[in-house]
């Protein structure tokens, strides 16, 4: 279970001032529910769910994630969150089995444990026959299988997905996305954030609209359809950011 | 602090940089291979520059004294100079080195002595070149006997005792034991080397564990996990130290070896050599295996605080960056930083007093200057010992303070 009430982050810059990343961000995911957030670069989704991942303080508001304050109970909540993003890379010099061990014990599992776990992991995943090569030489799919078994290691209730599938082939892509449902499926709260208008169809069962920091619109893609009078989730995203920009 | 969660990503650094190319290369080859290879090669080139010089005579120009063959007999029948005929150019062949000194003798300068005069001599050299100065000691060491001679004469033939020009004597005798002098000549040296290897072998893990980290992304990736960020930063530190520690102790070992070795070399060329190299061989023999070795062993210990203080100091630099290649442009200046307060304890006459013990780097240079000659200054060693500490562990807090800074560590 994910709480965001009014989520709020800014900036400083020397040169452009104060900057508000997120304003009054405030929604909720249940158990078993993909929340998409949908918005265009800059829109401030990365810095949402990073307050939701405890990489970042919020400069105000807060958030409940996995029954746990991001602010006062942090380390709890990393310990119960699983974050995939672009950006988040693997050690290139440690093979895929040490990787995901590695997370394993940070998250506090036992040897035997985390063996368990790393079996199960490999054979959902067919990673076996990679799992004891170097990270540095993996091929993109090989990469997001590992990163996926690392985030799950510790079998998270929640999971947070920046752009997980940012710069990746189609079938990269399909793995993730299937990877995604297979969470919903098994009861975990999922957030995904993603500015690709067909992932947003194929996943989420709410979707929120973020621009400018800002929370424009919430709903499943029925009521945003309804709300909106469009059809097209493409369509639907413009009018509600206020129009195409020049 | 969790100690399981900071030993836990000790043991991933140590290993992921145990299998990186370049960290083996900067901790373990050059400072074992390489460092103790460039001092054997320099020391035997100047060894033998040194001996080939004095072996051969140099060459020197008389410049007059036509009218007086009997020291002209003399300097030619010193073996020990090489003299050449005069010519015009003099001056130009010096400086192009074809000639490294002239001696100019006035007219009439055996006649001169003979009527019981004084006349005057000039050596001309080339200030700073080598051979030339070869030449200058051996011309003022033949003019002094020529003069010494010719007083004995003199007096002789007035019959006067010796004594009457010489009211006494005039000896130095050195009471500095072996260690000091050693420690002297090459004590400024050796914590010098262990300071720069310390910055050295510290640096490029610093840069890796952190913008490194932050230019893969992986660095993201371990923030979200549960661990804190303080038992992060104190895992990465202690890598960092000991990458630090493991290139000053292998530069240590190997040097070691190399001093072993290569003295027991050095003594077998001297015994071999002609007989000035011999002198220079046997003179600079002792010097080397009387470093006192409980003071290398403080040295180190002395080290270990400078190393701490570099570990953080490095970590916290190179947080900032947002890429390896920018962390470079800040951590390689600070070289020249390191290498001026190591310098300035190599230079002589700089002592250690209650202000410069506490000057970082600095302080350990003297300290370690002392220490090598066997000389134990306890208040200075607690005092240089316990501000360095000050100093490391004002830089592991702000290496600390820094990883928790978000616009720091988020910093594009």
């Amino acid at each position: 279970m994910i709480e965001a009430r009014q989520l709020t982050k800014t900036f400083r810059d020397k040169k452009r001032g104060e900057i508000i990343a997120a304003e009054d961000i405030s929604f909720r995911v249940s158990p078993g529910q993909i929340y998409g957030l949908l918005g265009a670069n800059g829109a401030g989704k990365t810095t949402t769910l990073r307050m939701l991942a405890t990489l970042l303080q919020p400069t105000r508001g807060g958030a409940t994630v996995a029954g746990f304050d991001v602010v006062r109970d942090a380390a709890k909540v990393r310990a119960n969150v699983g974050f995939l993003a672009a950006s988040t890379a693997l050690y290139g010099r440690l093979t895929a089995r040490e990787m995901i061990a590695y997370f394993g014990r940070l998250n506090g599992l036992t040897g035997a444990k985390i063996k368990e776990r790393t079996q199960q992991l490999a054979a959902d995943l067919e990673m076996d026959d990679f799992l004891d090569r170097r990270c540095d030489k993996f091929s993109t799919g090989m990469k997001q299988k590992t990163s996926i078994a690392r985030t799950l290691i510790h079998d998270p209730a929640v999971m947070i997905f920046d752009e997980p599938t940012l710069g990746l082939d189609v079938m990269a892509a399909r793995t993730i996305v299937r990877f995604v449902r297979d969470c919903r499926n098994r009861g975990k709260t999922v957030i995904y954030s993603t500015h690709v208008m067909s992932e947003v169809e194929k996943l989420c069962d709410v979707v929120g609209i973020i621009h400018g920091g800002k929370l424009l619109a919430e709903g499943t893609l029925p009521e945003l359809r309804a709300r909106t009078g469009e059809t097209d989730v493409e369509e639907i995203f413009v009018k509600t950011v206020g129009g195409d920009q020049p | 602090m969790n100690w399981p969660n900071i030993a836990t990503i000790y043991t991933k650094e140590l290993r992921d940089m145990l299998r990186d190319r370049r960290t083996l290369l900067s901790m373990i080859i050059i400072p074992t291979l390489v460092m103790p290879a460039i001092m054997a090669l320099i020391g035997f080139i100047s060894f033998k520059i040194v001996r080939e010089a004095r072996a051969t005579a140099p060459t020197v120009m008389l410049i007059g004294g036509d009218d007086s063959p009997a020291v002209r007999a003399a300097l030619a029948a010193n073996d020990k100079v090489k003299i050449v005929p005069a010519a015009a150019d003099w001056k130009q062949r010096i400086s192009d080195k074809k000639v490294r000194a002239a001696v100019e003798l006035p007219a009439g300068f055996d006649a001169a002595l003979a009527q019981g005069a004084s006349a005057a001599v000039k050596i001309y050299n080339y200030e700073g070149e080598m051979r030339s100065a070869f030449a200058v000691t051996e011309l003022r060491r033949f003019f002094n006997d020529y003069r010494d001679k010719e007083i004995a004469g003199r007096l002789e033939r007035r019959s006067l005792p010796a004594e009457l020009v010489k009211p006494f004597e005039l000896k130095t005798e050195n009471v500095a034991p072996p260690e000091k002098v050693g420690g002297n000549v090459i004590g400024g040296l050796i914590p010098y080397l262990f300071i720069l290897l310390a910055f050295t072998g510290a640096m490029y893990p610093a840069m890796d564990l952190t913008a490194g980290e932050k230019e893969r992304g992986t660095m993201e990736t371990i923030l979200c996990s549960p661990v804190a960020r303080i038992d992060l930063v104190l895992g990465k530190f202690l890598m960092v130290l000991t990458a630090s520690l493991s290139t000053v102790l292998f530069s240590l070992l190997s040097m070691s070896l190399t001093f072993l070795v290569g003295g027991s070399l050095f003594a077998k060329f001297g015994a071999g050599a002609a007989a000035g190299a011999a002198k220079t061989a046997a003179a600079a023999g002792p010097a080397l295996p009387s470093l006192d070795p409980l003071g290398m062993l403080a040295v180190l210990g002395m080290v270990i605080p400078v190393a701490v203080l570099f570990s953080a100091a490095l970590l916290a630099i190179s947080l900032f960056a947002k890429s390896f290649k920018e962390a470079q442009s800040y951590v390689s200046p600070l070289i020249i930083v390191i290498i001026l307060p190591a310098v300035v304890g190599m230079l002589p006459g700089v002592e250690l007093n209650a202000k410069l013990a506490l000057v970082p780097i600095l302080n350990v240079s003297l300290v370690s200057k002392e220490l090598v000659s066997g000389v134990w200054q306890w208040p200075y060693l607690a005092l240089i010992f316990g501000s360095t500490c000050v100093y490391a562990a004002a830089a592991l807090g702000l290496a600390v303070k820094m990883f928790q800074r978000e616009d720091v560590i988020f910093r594009s």
